[in-house]
């Protein structure tokens, strides 16, 4: 029936981007693509229990590669945007890569690689049959989406992407705890969700547009930026992503489900998702509504440093490592967000390299933990004891993320605390640089007595001083790989970041300036228009 | 009509934000399915609201001859409604095995992960 019209002439160049994508812009997509079609087949796969690893790790090995692509080309090309359906900015939904997003994402997807491998041998064949592989492929899905993405209702959809993810993998196994936890963290993240975009639809009400280059730009050319309905949006989006990552005083949800899965499902939780609310709060109020972070910039201080001290006492006072690990977590969330309130150019860098610093090192802490479980039999503190004469080789690496998760030099921790600590000072708010340093000292005694207990002494409580009890799986410690190579691929990672920082500083400080000052973003977008 | 559906979600709110302050887990999820729609239809109004008129495009024009609803709205709250269901679906089941293994569906008593009576930590060498 087509031929019954005329065919007018359409100038498509008034909708359409008619230059074709570059291969290399593909990338942009690739992630988001390969974890979906990995998590797809792994799914296909299910009942494979012994192919599930292998698939698993050829498409999350796939994923790095990617992202480090990526991240290669988006270091030599500049902010990369695609806009699906090649529509004209602002409309059609576009994925903006610039060096924070893809920094992040592929600092993420290696540590999605590691939790892979060290999946191997942790999840059985029962969990691997409930889909271990197909839920952390499409929780990678999420993530990355939410790093690379340009458009803030996007941003909504990929965090319900790898939050049903999440849920799938905490209730994975289906234990008591685990019900309760998943209970807590279900809901409490919903609202937290919803909350988002309640505010998105307030925005999308004031300025008629979801592209964050345009919602930028649109706020950057409003009378009064951070005042009126702005302001509300503002409050929402501190509080939806303040919620995502376990920010003081909404952060009960995280200490009480991240101990309840399999350690490895902690460790990829406690790696990945409080950063991708960490990187949405960076992305949102130091790009799109630095007047509104400038307004509350005194209330994010405060929230910051009860999260810091919070986090850092809370580790103190807990006797099972996961548990304390978590609250941990939450320690850390509180430098990024201290970055965040001080908010000049090296303070937002520090924030960036401190969330790369914290997704390593934490993911590698819950990893250790279960290797302490295996070792020792047990999580809890009372019963840990004499891990150091087991095994003085998996102390040394205990050790070394204990420091570099205390911010002691010379490990990755040392250098964004440096940069918060410094840009506090510098920008008149030594309060802020004094709650760091506490902060930093009272995980360091967290850290301390987990290293005492669990390492240092002989044995289990009761054990007499200088007798040491010999534990009864010494024998299994170094087998297999699976545990061992991950460990030691992030352990490797946190003491060169500590060692040779230059790398990591370039990247945060590009991902900085980057926001600080949108215009290569917006050109990205809307460079195509013009 | 902007006023009678803003009054409307502020209802829907209120109710909600009322069942979600309960103990009870089949009361907080009510409150979380009807807080999903309070923000649907937020999204909507915000959309603005116009007069249902057809987007039918007459044969000889480009363009409708009136102006006809924002789409954009109904795509996001579409996409919402479908999330913001499955999420329901969900934990609704996560509370029905909660409630199963747990034995009670009052959160003040969900104590398995974070036990009430943990001894204190060791406080020695």
């Amino acid at each position: 029936m087509a031929g019954s019209y005329p065919s007018p002439e359409v100038d498509f160049s008034a909708a359409w981007n008619l230059t074709p994508v570059s291969a290399g812009d593909w990338l942009v997509v690739a992630p988001t693509v390969i974890t979906m079609i990995g998590g797809a087949v792994c799914l296909m796969a299910r009942k494979n229990t012994n192919a599930q690893p292998k698939l698993g790790l050829i498409f999350l090995t796939l994923l790095v590669l990617a992202n480090g692509g990526l991240l290669l080309r988006v270091l030599d090309k500049g902010v990369i945007t695609m806009v699906m359906g090649s529509w004209l900015p602002p409309f059609g939904i576009a994925f903006t890569v610039d060096t924070l997003g893809a920094t992040m994402s592929l600092i993420a997807s290696v540590v999605a690689l590691c939790a892979g491998m060290y999946g191997a041998s942790s999840v059985g064949s029962t969990g691997r049959r409930y889909g271990f592989y197909p839920f952390l492929l499409l929780l990678m899905t999420g993530v990355c989406g939410a790093f690379l993405t340009g458009d803030i209702f996007n941003l909504y959809v990929w965090f319900e992407v790898l939050l049903i993810s999440s849920y799938g993998l905490l209730v994975l196994g289906n234990d008591r705890p685990q019900l309760d936890g998943a209970v807590k963290y279900g809901i409490l993240n919903l609202i937290g969700t919803n909350l988002f975009l309640i505010g998105t639809g307030l925005l999308y009400g004031i300025l008629g547009t979801l592209n964050m280059a345009d919602i930028a730009m649109k706020i950057s050319q409003l009378d009064a930026p951070a005042h009126g309905t702005l302001a509300t949006v503002a409050a929402l989006y501190l509080l939806a992503f303040a919620m995502k990552a376990a920010a003081f005083p909404v952060n009960f949800w995280l200490p009480a489900s991240y101990h309840t899965p399999n350690v490895v499902v902690s460790a990829v939780f406690a790696g990945l998702l409080t950063k991708v609310g960490v990187y949405a709060l960076l992305r949102i109020f130091v790009m799109i509504m630095p007047a509104s972070r400038e307004y509350m910039a005194d209330l994010i201080a405060v929230v910051a440093i009860a999260t810091m001290i919070v986090g850092a006492l809370g580790a103190i006072a807990q006797s099972e490592v996961r548990r304390a690990l978590g609250y941990l977590v939450i320690a850390g969330i509180g430098s990024m967000l201290a970055g965040l309130a001080i908010g000049t150019p090296l303070a937002i860098s520090g924030a960036i390299f401190y969330a790369v610093h914290s997704i390593i090192v934490m993911t590698a802490l819950y990893m250790v933990a279960g290797v302490m479980q295996q070792m020792g039999g047990s999580y809890d503190l009372r019963k840990l004891g004499g891990l150091y004469a087991a095994s003085p080789a998996f102390a040394a690496i205990f050790l070394i993320l204990a420091f570099a998760v205390s911010g002691l030099p010379p490990f990755s921790g040392f250098w964004p605390k440096v940069m918060l600590v410094e840009s506090a000072i510098v920008t008149g708010r030594t309060w802020v640089a004094v709650a760091i340093l506490v902060g930093g000292f009272l995980t360091t005694i967290a850290m301390g007595r987990i290293w005492i207990y669990a390492f240092w002494r002989g044995g289990p409580e009761g054990t007499a001083d200088g007798t040491a009890v010999a534990l009864p799986a010494t024998s299994k410690l170094l087998t297999p790989a699976a545990v061992w190579v991950p460990i030691c691929i992030l352990t490797a990672l946190v003491i060169y970041f500590g060692i040779q920082p230059e790398g990591m500083f370039t990247l945060s400080a590009y991902g900085s300036i980057g926001n600080v000052d949108p215009s290569g973003y917006l050109n990205s977008v809307f460079g195509g228009a013009q | 009509m902007e006023l009678g559906l803003a009054i409307l979600i502020g209802i829907f709110f209120t109710v909600s934000i009322y069942l979600m302050l309960s103990k009870q887990l089949v009361r907080m999820l009510l409150g979380v399915a009807i807080l999903g729609n309070a923000v649907n239809l937020s999204i909507f109004t915000n959309g603005r609201l116009t007069r249902e008129v057809p987007p039918v495009i007459p044969a000889d024009l480009y363009l409708p001859a009136e102006m006809t609803a924002n789409p954009l709205p109904q795509a996001l709250v579409l996409t919402a409604i479908v999330i913001s269901f499955s999420f329901f679906a969900f934990l609704l089941v996560l509370a029905f095995r909660a409630y199963q293994e747990l034995g009670t569906d009052d959160v003040n008593e969900m104590r398995v992960a974070e036990p009430e009576n943990d001894p204190l930590p060791p406080q020695g060498y």
